[in-house]
């Protein structure tokens, strides 16, 4: 897993993704960029040379969800990991994220372990 | 005219002429104006009944069909309360586990201090070389020691730094809680004026009906997005139906 690579964390609570962010530098991961919901996230994956996305679902505007599968849909971001990170835990829901191509899905709240082995678990299989 | 004062009730011409007839001692012209007189009084209130009936009828029809209103009482607000109840328990837990995290370090943070502090002055005296070699022997082995302590003192800050740094999950979660109750707030804000105006509305003309239903979709549309705004706007759409299949 390559340390510096560099990671969009989105979610509309900006302690949120403080959080994240501090739990992916305690991690090694320097290099993040923020976004407050999808359609901001967007415009800086297509612009920007991003590795691997970490979205909240639940978002105003565009939420991150549709944020994935808008990410899919771009042939030039088609491939990029998306972990989800979301307090969203319905069945149905967790269905949908998979089925649009999700790498990983971390229910809030969470542990920095868990955060930790879902990231390290996505690298993996895309090394693989 | 006098047909059309005889349709709104009893005139004053009618009363004269009731007067007159009786002067003149015609009791039957009499009492056939009175009855005229009885007559145009009854079918005014008959017509003041049905109207109110149809007003009643609209009110009641209007408060039924808004089953949301129904479904607030009965399900949302008890939702929303046990919802607030999850807010204050997990602000509680969050606030907890910061304060265990500080209430460990804190001390750690002093121990290490005063250890740094005694064998930084025990470093300046062997650096002035004033150092006797007993209290040397003695500097290495608290020396030692303190290596062996800080290390573990040093991983249990951060694990509590750590802890307080994942306690601050809870804004997230109780803001996504409580931004659902503001939004339900609004709704039923939004019924309570709706409510109000249906009921206030008995005894108004129809054109008062069609500013309510304007206003309730320019109040409700852009105050609660998403799910809200399209169950108040088909609820409105089938409360039209009704309306419309009723004749209005």
């Amino acid at each position: 897993m390559d340390k510096n690579m560099k990671i969009l964390v989105v979610d509309d609570f900006s302690t949120m993704r403080r959080i994240i962010k501090n739990l992916l530098r305690d991690l090694g991961f320097t290099n993040i960029s923020e976004a407050d919901d999808g359609s901001t996230a967007l415009p800086m994956l297509q612009s920007g040379d991003f590795d691997f996305l970490v979205t909240d679902w639940n978002m105003p505007i565009m939420t991150g969800i549709d944020l994935l599968k808008a990410v899919r849909a771009d042939e030039r971001l088609s491939t990029m990991p998306v972990l989800l990170v979301t307090a969203e835990a319905k069945k149905d829901q967790i269905v949908e994220a998979a089925q649009a191509g999700v790498n990983g899905y971390v229910v809030k709240p969470f542990t920095a372990e868990t955060l930790k082995e879902k990231i390290e678990k996505i690298f993996e299989r895309i090394n693989s | 005219m006098a047909e059309n004062n005889q349709e709104k009730g009893i005139t004053l011409e009618m009363a004269r002429d009731m007067l007159a007839a009786l002067e003149e001692g015609d009791s039957d012209r009499a009492e056939s104006i009175l009855e005229q007189m009885t007559l145009a009084n009854d079918s005014e209130l008959f017509q003041k009944l049905g109207k109110l009936t149809r007003d009643l009828h609209d009110a009641l029809a209007g408060f039924q069909i808004d089953s949301r209103i129904v479904d607030l009482a009965e399900n949302d607000i008890p939702d929303a309360k046990e919802r607030l109840n999850y807010v204050v328990t997990m602000t509680e837990q969050a606030a907890h586990r910061t304060l265990n995290a500080v209430e460990e370090s804190l001390p750690l943070t002093e121990s290490l201090e005063s250890q740094l502090k005694s064998l930084g002055n025990s470093w300046q005296v062997f650096r002035r070389k004033e150092m006797s070699s007993d209290d040397f022997r003695s500097l290495c082995l608290d020396l030692d020691a303190f290596f062996d302590q800080a290390g573990g003192q040093m991983k249990t800050i951060h694990s509590d730094l750590s802890d307080v740094l994942m306690a601050q999950d809870y804004q997230d979660i109780t803001g996504q809680i409580i931004r659902r109750v503001i939004g339900l707030v609004q709704e039923v804000e939004a019924n309570l004026v709706s409510l109000v105006r249906i009921t206030g509305q008995k005894f108004t003309s129809g054109t008062d009906m069609k500013d309510e239903e304007e206003d309730k979709i320019k109040a409700v549309g852009p105050a609660v997005p998403g799910v809200d705004t399209s169950e108040v706007v088909s609820n409105q759409d089938d409360v039209d139906d009704l309306l419309s299949s009723l004749g209005f």
